[in-house]
């Protein structure tokens, strides 16, 4: 075996038994460093023959390149090797918890979560939103809507009062969503879609009823909207809002100051466990109250009964969203228990869209 | 209002099941509230005789019956003292629950001898205490025969709701009238007739107070036999939860419930001269059929004599001159009260009747006559006697209303549904209503007991709740455009956006009452007496909320003491600096308490996280504002938050030096301990309304054309000695305005105070980013860059530079 094989041979055996980046380097230096004993193979290619030079050359070369080739494969090894055992120095338990982050824990209540799924639908119908003030006074939470004083919805026993003011009058709480009419129809001129969504107060207390609770009100004044219209608006509302195909009305007679004809509406459903089905079953559960807008009402805000017509309806938000979510207390929608609203709210990204599809 | 089947069908001539008239009450609103069928609870209850009757072999006090049920022989073992042969008593068989006894019959051996069922006694099915023995008939039902039907107790009672509007619908007569207009039957004929009677009236009426009382009529009954009323009646009363008293005031009862038409009878011989309806006088009062003594005053309507006050017209007669079993003589009276007036007094001394409640919806005001003849002929059947003339005084406040109705015309215009003026005119007059057609136009004359029709608009309801509404078709709204346009106004979307941001945050959403304890109210500023309830439901409910903070606190407070400690809560709603319609205000209000950050709550393996501080809801806060549409680097924040935060770690954000954005900071040790909520609180309150609404550009949403470069920003590092009561946006905002070319953003990264640096004096660093424009900086431009920002900030602030 001529010298240099035998070279190549030894130091190849030397990179293999290397063990360390540091003892890798000295090799290389040793054997391809300005004094390394290839390079100083070069140095005697002088010395030789020139017919003999071009194949030592040669010869030297390729040691060189086999000799790099080792090194380098030699060097990823050992990083390779290097960065292996870094990463098992590493290793977590990967079972810890996380921290869920504020998606996780922030929740919309359920009355604002009903009151954007009511907005949603009636939007696509083409009802704006309207707004009033809590505190009202008389002629717009009874007088204009044909209420007279000696209703007993104008007792005290209903309402809630604020002090007797110098002119003998007495503000009062809202008792319904109905005074928003009244104000919508004194500012714009028909044709008029509103619905107007709410905090109403009557002086009353137990399961069902909270001194505080919210409702909805609608209204559509123009020449021509009648009762079809108002049992269709009815039907199109309460199929989408408890998202079934069918849910079947049952209108009954009643007598609402404000409206007249005036109905109260009751739907077929039937009770599993503690959900409550719309649409099915052979009971009837009362869900709202509606009308045509009465005469009077019209008149009071200088509209003419005789040109001008439409309907009204109020329904309970705090009711549907126990229908809809099964929650039994209303006491506890106002309680502010975190154990509840953590239960019974809604994550940030359930917003309900019609076309996503409004309940989560 | 409470009625019976048999009663209904004394005026209604109908083939209708129960079910059928209760559900046509409902729909054409007389709403049923409750059936109570008697036969229904004795259902399985049936007649069954005694045919043996032998001692138990193995107990003194026991027999073994054999009993004929209808259905077969079976033995029964008996512990009652009357058992025996040929009795027929009340069998229930096994499987019967026996509501006295509180148990369901089941097949039993007693003492050896097997027993089928049970013989009751009136105890067991809850007709009376009687226990001493079964019930022993005297009857010649057969065995089998349901025992309803033989005790009469087959009456269903049927209970249904009163609008205010339907004063009619308080007798049963008027009941029926509407059932035959849904077309179950037809109305019997009136059996009224009238009683001329003999010789005037010897008792006269006058009347001081016409607007009140402006007809009453009256006539003496005398030689009569007053007592118990029959067990028909009595029974009928029982149904509707009357107390059967003597026949006379069963009587008046009766025709109140039949015709919806109150009377009052007097003792006649208790009397003193005439009988008149006037306005009471102060100081007088009276004992009243209730056993309760009520005071009168001038607003009131009393009927008197000259002994002083009788009772209260149209609400309850008095102790004294009533009528009782030994009453000889009677003075009916008949009479129409004022609604209003009737309504006002009743409310006034806290006095409820069956009377009230019908003269304060509206009695007709035409039967006062016809009132006077159906009494007279009841009491003459009960009690006998001799009736004198009819004395009227007054005239019946009728209202002779007649309505012209272009009939068909205005039914479809109100709901779109056809309906022939001959089904119109029929159903109006099926009502009770007077009806001439010509052509198309109906005149329609509204009987006196509807005193709630005033208009067409009254005439098409009632066509309606007869007709039906679920009849009518229901028609597409018109849709106004074909995708829907967006309709929340900016205000509206605000308040969406910002429950789903501070929802994103990790805040709860609460909703708390409006209301709260005047307290409170006013450590938020609140608590002025106008929004103060003059009834509220409690003393803890009384203020209007000033603000959205003290609800929350409440909330905390409630919280923590079920062991909920670290945690974020938001609301986002209506507040009131006065009664006014502007003075409500929508504010955005989150509160963290214990140990809660945007990162998390309370305890973690990777760093627990820290108490709350001012500086995590002004993060909050800040965001809450850039969502909403506010540019927060144009914002102001100043030191002068209200008194509920802590003075020195809370803030106002403003947007110059009028306009408040919104408040943020750690909450007021003293007020947290005025409310009791310990440990440590730090919120916002951002003021919605007062944000700025951003100036509609147009209808373009196109945004700038960006203007980017590849060229690497460059950052230097600042530190500055300051003043320790320097503010550190003040350096910021002199760093920024230091060169309005290349500086892109300053952040402080650095802030500490030390004992090294001098007690007044603290560090602030300052990170400058500079964004090359057309090419590289060059080192002497970022030199000069940086010198301007020494030179401003230590103009600005009097800061030295840190070497």
């Amino acid at each position: 075996m001529s010298e240099i094989k035998q070279l190549e041979t030894q130091i190849l055996a030397a990179i293999k038994a290397s063990d360390e980046l540091a003892g890798l380097e000295e090799i290389r230096v040793s054997a391809l460093g300005k004094k390394g004993s290839v390079s100083a193979l070069m140095k005697g290619l002088g010395k030789l023959p020139a017919n003999e030079r071009a194949s030592f050359g040669q010869q030297v070369n390729g040691v060189k390149q086999a000799l790099n080739q080792a090194l380098g494969d030699k060097k990823a090894a050992l990083a390779d090797r290097a960065l292996a055992a870094r990463l098992a120095s590493e290793s977590a338990d990967v079972t810890l918890p996380v921290r869920p982050g504020p998606l996780a824990e922030g929740r919309i209540h359920p009355i604002s979560q009903v009151m954007d799924e009511i907005n949603e639908i009636f939007a696509d119908m083409g009802f704006d939103i309207a707004e009033g003030p809590d505190i009202e006074d008389d002629f717009h939470n009874f007088t204009a809507l044909n209420i007279p004083a000696e209703h007993p919805a104008r007792q005290e026993q209903d309402t809630f009062y604020f002090p007797k003011r110098a002119d003998g009058s007495s503000l009062v709480l809202r008792t319904h969503t109905s005074p928003v009419q009244i104000r919508t129809m004194a500012s714009r001129q028909p044709p008029i879609r509103i619905i107007a969504p709410g905090r109403v107060y009557r002086i009353d207390s137990d399961q069902t009823h909270t001194p505080m609770f919210h409702q909805v009100e609608g209204l559509v004044i123009d020449e021509q909207t009648h009762m079809g219209h108002l049992k269709w608006v009815l039907d199109e509302f309460l199929k989408a809002f408890f998202e079934v195909d069918n849910v079947q009305m049952r209108f009954r007679a009643n007598h609402f100051p404000f409206t007249e004809p005036s109905m109260e509406v009751d739907v077929r459903y039937k009770r599993v466990g503690d959900e409550v089905r719309i649409g099915e079953g052979d009971e009837w559960m009362e869900i709202l109250g509606c009308g045509m807008v009465h005469p009077n009402v019209l008149k009071a805000v200088g509209y003419d009964p005789d040109k001008l017509q439409g309907f009204a309806f109020g329904v309970g938000i705090d009711r549907l969203a126990m229908l809809k979510y099964g929650a039994p207390d209303l006491r506890d929608f106002f309680a502010a228990d975190m154990r509840w609203l953590k239960h019974y709210g809604f994550g940030v990204l359930d917003v309900p869209t019609l076309a996503g599809g409004l309940g989560s | 209002m409470k009625f019976t089947l048999s009663w209904l069908k004394e005026h209604l001539d109908t083939k209708a099941s129960l079910e059928q008239i209760c559900d046509a009450l409902t729909i054409t609103g007389l709403e049923v509230e409750g059936i109570e069928d008697p036969a229904q609870t004795f259902a399985p209850y049936v007649i069954g005789e005694v045919l043996e009757a032998s001692p138990h072999p193995d107990a003194d006090k026991l027999q073994v019956l054999n009993v004929d049920t209808g259905k077969g022989c079976v033995q029964v073992v008996c512990g009652a003292p009357n058992a025996r042969k040929g009795l027929k008593g009340v069998f229930a068989p096994v499987g019967t629950y026996v509501s006295g006894i509180d148990l369901t019959l089941k097949k039993a051996k007693i003492r050896g001898v097997e027993s089928f069922g049970m013989m009751c006694s009136e105890r067991e099915l809850e007709l009376s205490q009687e226990h001493d023995g079964i019930i022993d008939l005297d009857t010649d039902a057969k065995p089998g025969t349901p025992y309803a039907q033989v005790a009469g107790l087959d009456d269903p009672t049927i209970e249904i709701a009163i609008t205010p509007n339907r004063p009619d619908a308080l007798g049963v007569r008027g009941i029926a009238r509407d059932l035959v207009a849904a077309g179950l039957g037809t109305l019997k004929k009136d059996p009224l007739t009238k009683t001329k009677g003999k010789g005037e009236c010897p008792i006269k009426i006058e009347l001081d107070n016409g607007d009140q009382c402006p007809v009453f009529a009256g006539r003496l009954i005398t030689g009569i036999k007053n007592g118990p009323s029959p067990d028909w009646l009595q029974q009928r009363l029982k149904a509707v939860g009357l107390r059967p008293i003597n026949a006379l005031v069963d009587m008046t009862n009766y025709i109140s419930y039949d015709r919806g038409r109150p009377l009052h009878v007097y003792d006649a011989d208790k009397l003193k001269g005439p009988v008149r309806a006037r306005a009471g006088r102060d100081g007088e009062q009276f004992l009243a059929l209730d056993g309760e003594t009520y005071k009168v005053d001038e607003r009131m309507c009393v009927i008197a004599d000259d002994s002083g006050v009788l009772g209260l017209g149209g609400i309850m007669g008095g102790e004294d001159s009533g009528c009782t079993a030994d009453t000889t003589s009677v003075f009916i009276e008949s009479a129409w009260f004022d609604p209003i007036n009737t309504a006002m007094t009743g409310r006034r001394l806290n006095l409820m009747s069956d009377a009230r409640y019908r003269f304060e919806r509206g009695v007709d005001p035409s039967s006062v006559e016809d009132g006077l003849h159906l009494a007279t002929k009841m009491a003459l059947g009960l009690c006998g006697g001799e009736p004198s003339k009819i004395e009227i005084a007054g005239a019946a406040p009728l209202r002779d209303l007649t309505i012209e109705l272009e009939a068909k015309k205005q039914f479809k215009r109100l709901t779109g549904a056809s309906l022939s003026e001959n089904k119109i005119e029929k159903i109006l007059q099926d009502l009770g209503f007077k009806v001439k057609t010509k052509g198309a136009v109906l005149t329609v004359k509204v009987p006196e007991w509807r005193p709630d029709v005033h208009g067409a608009a009254d005439l098409v309801e009632e066509v309606v709740r007869i007709y039906g509404v679920d009849n009518i078709d229901t028609t597409p709204l018109p849709a106004l455009s074909g995708v829907a346009k967006p309709v929340l106004t900016i205000r509206q979307k605000r308040v969406s956006r910002s429950r789903r941001l501070l929802a994103g945050r990790g805040f709860v959403e609460a909703v708390t009452y409006s209301f709260i304890q005047r307290p409170h109210a006013k450590l938020f500023g609140g608590g002025l007496a106008c929004i103060e309830l003059a009834n509220p439901i409690s003393s803890d409910m009384s203020s209007m909320r000033p603000g959205l903070m003290p609800g929350l606190l409440g909330a905390i407070k409630r919280n923590r003491a079920r062991g909920v400690m670290d945690a974020a809560l938001f609301e986002v709603g209506q507040s009131y600096r006065g009664d006014q319609p502007d003075d409500q205000y929508v504010s955005a209000c989150g509160i963290r308490f214990g140990h809660n950050a945007l990162s998390g709550a309370g305890r973690h393996w990777s760093g627990n996280t820290n108490s709350v501080d001012l500086f995590e809801v002004k993060a909050d806060c800040l965001a809450l504002l850039c969502q909403l549409g506010v540019d927060t680097s144009k914002v102001q924040i100043s030191r002068d938050a209200p008194d509920w935060y802590h003075p020195g770690r809370s803030g106002v954000i403003r947007l110059g030096p009028k306009i408040i954005l919104g408040y943020f900071g750690e909450l007021h040790p003293g007020v947290l301990g005025k409310m009791s909520v310990a440990g440590a609180v730090a919120g916002f309150e951002l003021l919605i309304d007062d944000l700025p609404v951003p100036k509609r550009k147009g209808v373009s949403h196109t945004r700038k054309a960006l203007k980017i470069t590849d060229l690497q920003q460059v950052k230097r590092d600042f530190a500055f000695l300051v003043d320790i009561d320097t503010p550190a946006n003040e350096v910021v905002r002199a760093a920024q305005s230091a060169d309005k070319k290349f500086i892109q953003a300053v952040n402080v990264f650095d802030c500490f105070e030390g004992e090294a640096l001098g007690a007044d004096k603290k560090s602030l660093a300052i990170e400058v980013t500079l964004l090359p424009i057309d090419e590289t900086l060059t080192d002497k431009q970022i030199d000069e860059v940086a010198s301007k920002v020494i030179a401003a900030v230590s103009k600005a602030t009097g800061g030295e530079i840190r070497g």
